[in-house]
């Protein structure tokens, strides 16, 4: 969707505030809220989709919200649409009388290898590459209204595939829960002043990681 | 505020975008009650009131066995003190010493990495991008915030924030100056957008009057952000190379 989360190449957003000596929290509840996202995502966890629901927020909110508080305002979204907790419970702070308890998936002693689990997006399929490192391509000028991670400032844009990444999920149907569609992905390079114009330097260049749906032959 | 009080409040927010019957509608605010509470929204983003609503979140979650408070601190705890840009630090000062080790970083990241023992979330299949006198590599997200968690910890609020996303693909040069960092004309910056699932960290270039250096002295001067690609490693060393913790 062309949401205000695809940034690349707006302008008015202000200087980028570096802070010395940051925090990796600056608050209590972004740590909690980092954490409660990671421990209840289940089984069905589908990093696509997770993102999508953050696209969706209005985009006055999605500038206005932190980064922690767009979590925390899907995680609640989650539990209250897998049906975890309910709107009154939330309400009210309490669980529900009669509320099954249940018991906690991961413990502290399951953490660390929670953390260093790998939950790759490559697929083992068998699907042959549509184009070959080297070779021109177009980024396709296509505007889908669910998720894509083709951003806009590349769509309709000429460059050369630089590395065959192997075969990935596909996010543009996974997100919707239509199947997977695994395809390859690569590294396209672009040059600057194919991306904007002559303003851009000629030296530089633009490296973005692209399915084999989102091209064509240039 | 009393108990009730911030507990009402909380919900408030929260059902502002979410319902039982879809959560896609109303993250979108198109749901049956989205609009009358999204008008709540707008004097939520106090800090305080964001303490209070997790809270209350944490309470009902525990209280309803579905999260182990022990379990949340570990995570926190893993993240402030653990998983943080001394991993990556590792990771480049050994390729700074040991070629064969470097040759497997760049033609296998993800393994060469996990020799050193790291990998996980948003580490699986990760690409080295080598510094050189001719290319300055630099990475960004410009769709969410794509980082390489496992070497790297979670990411700074400048490399989340809008005017970092949206500028580092158009105005490189511009975005490193803000940085600090020069580049000359003739040397080749390459931007990478973390569009998919690889995740990048930058092999910045071992600093001249570094000869000496053990393995360990080497890590010691390379910053989390000489491994985004906004800064260039100095064979000063640096002090601040300690991950913050927040104070309680």
């Amino acid at each position: 969707m062309n949401g205000v989360h695809d940034m690349g190449g707006m302008h008015g957003m202000g200087p980028i505030q570096h802070e010395e000596h940051e925090p990796v929290f600056h608050e209590w509840w972004e740590g909690r809220a980092y954490a409660l996202t990671r421990l209840v995502r289940g089984q069905t966890y589908n990093l696509d989709n997770s993102r999508h629901l953050l696209e969706l927020l209005p985009p006055a909110d999605y500038l206005r919200m932190s980064y922690y508080e767009r979590w925390l305002t899907r995680l609640v979204a989650q539990l209250l649409k897998n049906g975890v907790i309910t709107r009154e419970e939330l309400e009210s702070g309490t669980p529900a009388s009669g509320a099954a308890k249940a018991t906690p998936a991961v413990t502290a002693a399951m953490v660390p290898a929670l953390v260093t689990r790998r939950n790759s997006a490559r697929r083992d399929a068998q699907v042959r590459p549509r184009f070959r490192v080297g070779q021109r391509v177009r980024a396709r000028n296509i505007h889908p209204t669910g998720h894509t991670r083709l951003p806009r400032y590349a769509r309709g844009k000429q460059g050369v595939i630089a590395i065959d990444h192997g075969v990935f999920l596909f996010p543009d149907t996974n997100a919707h829960l239509l199947g997977e569609k695994p395809q390859h992905v690569y590294s396209v390079r672009f040059a600057a002043r194919e991306l904007w114009g002559p303003q851009a330097s000629p030296r530089d260049f633009v490296h973005i990681d692209m399915w084999d749906d989102y091209l064509e032959r240039a | 505020m009393d108990r009730r009080g911030f507990i009402r409040h909380a919900a408030a927010g929260a059902a502002g975008f979410a319902a039982a019957s879809g959560t896609e509608a109303h993250m979108a605010g198109h749901g049956d009650r989205g609009h009358e509470h999204q008008h709540d929204n707008a004097h939520q983003a106090v800090p305080s009131d964001l303490n209070l609503r997790v809270k209350a979140l944490e309470s009902l979650l525990v209280e309803k066995g579905v999260v182990d408070r022990a379990a949340l601190d570990t995570i926190v705890d893993l993240y402030e003190t653990k998983i943080g840009p001394r991993n990556g630090a590792r990771v480049v000062a050994r390729a700074w010493v040991n070629p064969a080790y470097r040759r497997r970083l760049l033609t296998n990241a993800t393994a060469a990495i996990a020799e050193l023992g790291y990998e996980g979330g948003q580490g699986e299949d990760m690409v080295v991008l080598e510094n050189t006198p001719r290319v300055h590599n630099l990475v960004v997200c410009t769709l969410c915030s794509c980082y390489p968690w496992p070497i790297l910890g979670l990411p700074p609020v400048w490399y989340k924030s809008a005017p970092y996303r949206s500028r580092a693909v158009i105005d490189p040069r511009g975005v490193l100056r803000e940085f600090g960092l020069e580049i000359a004309d003739e040397v080749e910056v390459r931007v990478w957008d973390s569009t998919a699932e690889l995740r990048y960290l930058v092999l910045p270039e071992r600093p001249p009057g570094t000869e000496h250096m053990t393995e360990e002295e080497l890590a010691a001067l390379v910053t989390r952000d000489s491994m985004i690609g906004v800064a260039k490693v100095t064979a000063r060393p640096n002090a601040p190379f300690v991950q913050q913790r927040l104070a309680r």
